[in-house]
């Protein structure tokens, strides 16, 4: 890369030294201020009355079941959204049809809307005064107010994160493996399994953790659903926001430390899915070309087997 | 999926590209949990406003308190969603086109506001920018005051539309072919010139697209808001507050009634982000 024809050849397509500097400082200084910053500030006003203080904040039992219902709600709601988003990716990525791009956009519709109507919906559903509210409370069912509305809540707001994931992917990747399992005579399900799940497993990881995220950090939607009850119908953020209007500040911010952290890990297994997806479609780039076009052949016959 | 591979053998017939099974299967479960979770209770929102006259829609949509939290939720949206096109578009440039120490971190850490939940940027923004904070405190001897007022609700969604600019940005950038920038250098333009002549039309449409995106978002935006805003009425109380408020009083029909109003723009900025994307995509796909 450094032979000096290169070098000089590069140098009408970049810009001057002093260009670069400038403006990869501005964007180190920016990062730092809108990025680093509030994630240091969490941890260091966690950690401001000493890590005893910190532990203290974490066992008490408010804030311990706060934390079992935001692990209840994204285990239910994560899986919900996985169905759904390998579903919606399968049919609208592999076939053609009449109104598939307006399916595409619904499927977004949730991304727009702001999660404080998303909440108000299933108050108007559910809700004493809503469609079903008369029939729930005849049958004794509480949704809202109680934790099947936080979890439905949780499920629209995180409703499009997979799909939205899988869909360019699996558009990407074209039918032909598939149908050349299929033609080997797979059955539909073990397609899917040998052919198609080991090439979107990456996307699919990234879509499944950057849910999960959301589903435990949401915030607005389960605010309007929960009714706030202590101990009860508290998600961790809900938890948060109701120490810090108590000025209970390194409480709050322990609680919230945990939500960062959860964030930090987040980042981390997105990057290492990109970096091994990258790996992987530049390790098929680099076969020679006789190889690209059996190894779709090897996949299917290990389907068919 | 014995059955979806037998309803896939008439689709054959049909179009040779339905060899796949599964899209019986796939479509009507796709639509089933669309309806169910998200297209039947947001019908339930459009019929509640149905059983208001036009009257009383009016009067809820738009008392006084309603219109300035329309003005500041729009303009903070707006001055966000500007900044972050000028930041966005430098981050993306700078991670795509130099080399530097730590540049896979910094990457990575541009999602952050995607990860990070919306209540723990707004509690740890309001820490950093109060008068006692690691920043505040140097601001308010000057004068400047960023939290519990305007100010913070535009930081706030700087903060929270920051990803939108740069990941939609980020691709575009890297496909662009370097040799029409060098026959524009070798027909003697300057790098300024390449980069507003050459360069930037070839991205506009993503930056659209990105500033749009960061719009929408702030617009909606209520958890990283609320701790920094101040929430005082008529000055810093943002659209999704005001129907938190009306919910509280149990006012169902005012909450209901600005709820519609702030669905029907997020439609509407829904089909525009679909209609950028769409030109994004014939954009570059135009020249090859």
């Amino acid at each position: 890369m450094s032979s000096p024809i290169i070098r000089r050849a590069e140098a009408g397509t970049t810009e001057a030294a002093w260009v670069r500097y400038t403006l990869i400082g501005i964007t180190l200084v920016f990062l730092f201020l809108f990025l680093v910053l509030p994630l240091a500030a969490v941890f260091a006003e966690a950690m401001r009355k000493g890590f005893d203080a910190y532990c203290e904040a974490l066992k008490e039992p408010d804030a311990w079941s706060a934390i079992c219902l935001t692990l209840i709600t994204a285990l239910i709601a994560v899986p919900l959204n996985l169905v759904f988003g390998v579903a919606a990716a399968w049919c609208i990525a592999k076939y053609e049809f009449k109104g598939k791009s307006v399916l595409t956009t619904l499927v977004d519709l949730p991304f727009s809307v702001s999660p404080v109507v998303a909440g108000l919906v299933y108050v108007l559903m559910f809700g004493a005064q809503g469609w079903f509210g008369p029939w729930l409370q005849e049958h004794d069912v509480k949704v809202i107010f109680a934790v099947p509305g936080i979890v439905l809540a949780t499920v629209f707001v995180t409703f499009p994160f997979i799909a939205r994931e899988l869909i360019p992917l699996m558009q990407a990747q074209g039918n032909e493996e598939e149908q050349a399992a299929i033609v080997l005579g797979a059955t539909g399900w073990q397609t899917f399994w040998y052919v198609t799940l080991p090439n979107i497993k990456w996307g699919l990881i990234y879509g499944v953790i950057l849910c999960n995220a959301r589903a435990m950090g949401e915030f607005g939607a389960v605010s309007v659903v929960s009714g706030h009850i202590r101990g009860q119908t508290n998600t961790m953020p809900l938890h948060v926001e109701i120490l810090y209007n108590e000025y209970q500040s390194v409480a709050a911010f322990a609680v919230a430390s945990l939500l960062a952290l959860l964030a930090l890990v987040t980042l981390v297994i997105k990057s290492v899915a990109e970096w091994r997806h990258e790996r992987e479609m530049k390790a098929i780039g680099n076969l020679p070309p006789e190889n690209i076009k059996a190894a779709p052949l090897d996949l299917s016959l290990k389907a068919a087997s | 999926m014995r059955s979806s591979s037998a309803a896939a053998a008439p689709a054959k017939r049909r179009a040779p590209a339905r060899v796949l099974p599964g899209f019986k299967i796939t479509l009507g479960y796709t639509l089933m949990y669309l309806c169910l979770i998200v297209l039947i209770p947001l019908s339930a929102l459009v019929f509640k406003t149905f059983t208001l006259t036009w009257d009383q829609f009016w009067a809820a949509v738009t008392g006084p308190r309603v219109m300035a939290s329309y003005r500041l939720t729009f303009g903070a949206s707006l001055i966000a969603a500007l900044v972050n096109v000028v930041f966005g578009l430098l981050v993306a440039w700078v991670l795509v086109r130099y080399q530097f120490f730590g540049k896979k971190v910094v990457d990575a850490l541009v999602d952050l506001p995607f990860a990070l939940p919306t209540a723990v940027a707004g509690i740890s923004l309001t820490a950093l920018l109060a008068g006692n904070g690691w920043v505040g405190q140097y601001l308010e001897p000057m004068g400047i005051q960023l939290a519990f007022n305007p100010n913070g609700i535009v930081i706030a969604l700087i903060f929270i539309g920051l990803p939108f600019v740069v990941r939609t940005v980020q691709p575009v950038l890297e496909d662009a072919e370097k040799e029409l920038e060098e026959a524009a250098t070798c027909l003697g333009a300057s790098r300024w010139q390449t980069f507003t002549r050459v360069i930037f039309p070839s991205i506009a449409p993503a930056l659209l697209t990105g500033f749009a995106m960061a719009f929408a978002r702030g617009m909606g935006e209520y958890g990283s808001v609320i701790f920094i805003a101040g929430n005082m009425p008529m000055i810093s109380e943002i659209t999704p507050l005001i129907i938190i408020g009306k919910l509280e009083q149990y006012d169902y029909a005012g909450a209901t009634a600005v709820a519609t109003v702030m669905l029907v723009i997020s439609f509407i900025l829904l089909l525009v982000i679909n209609g950028l994307q769409t030109w994004q995509r014939r954009h570059s796909g135009a020249p090859v």
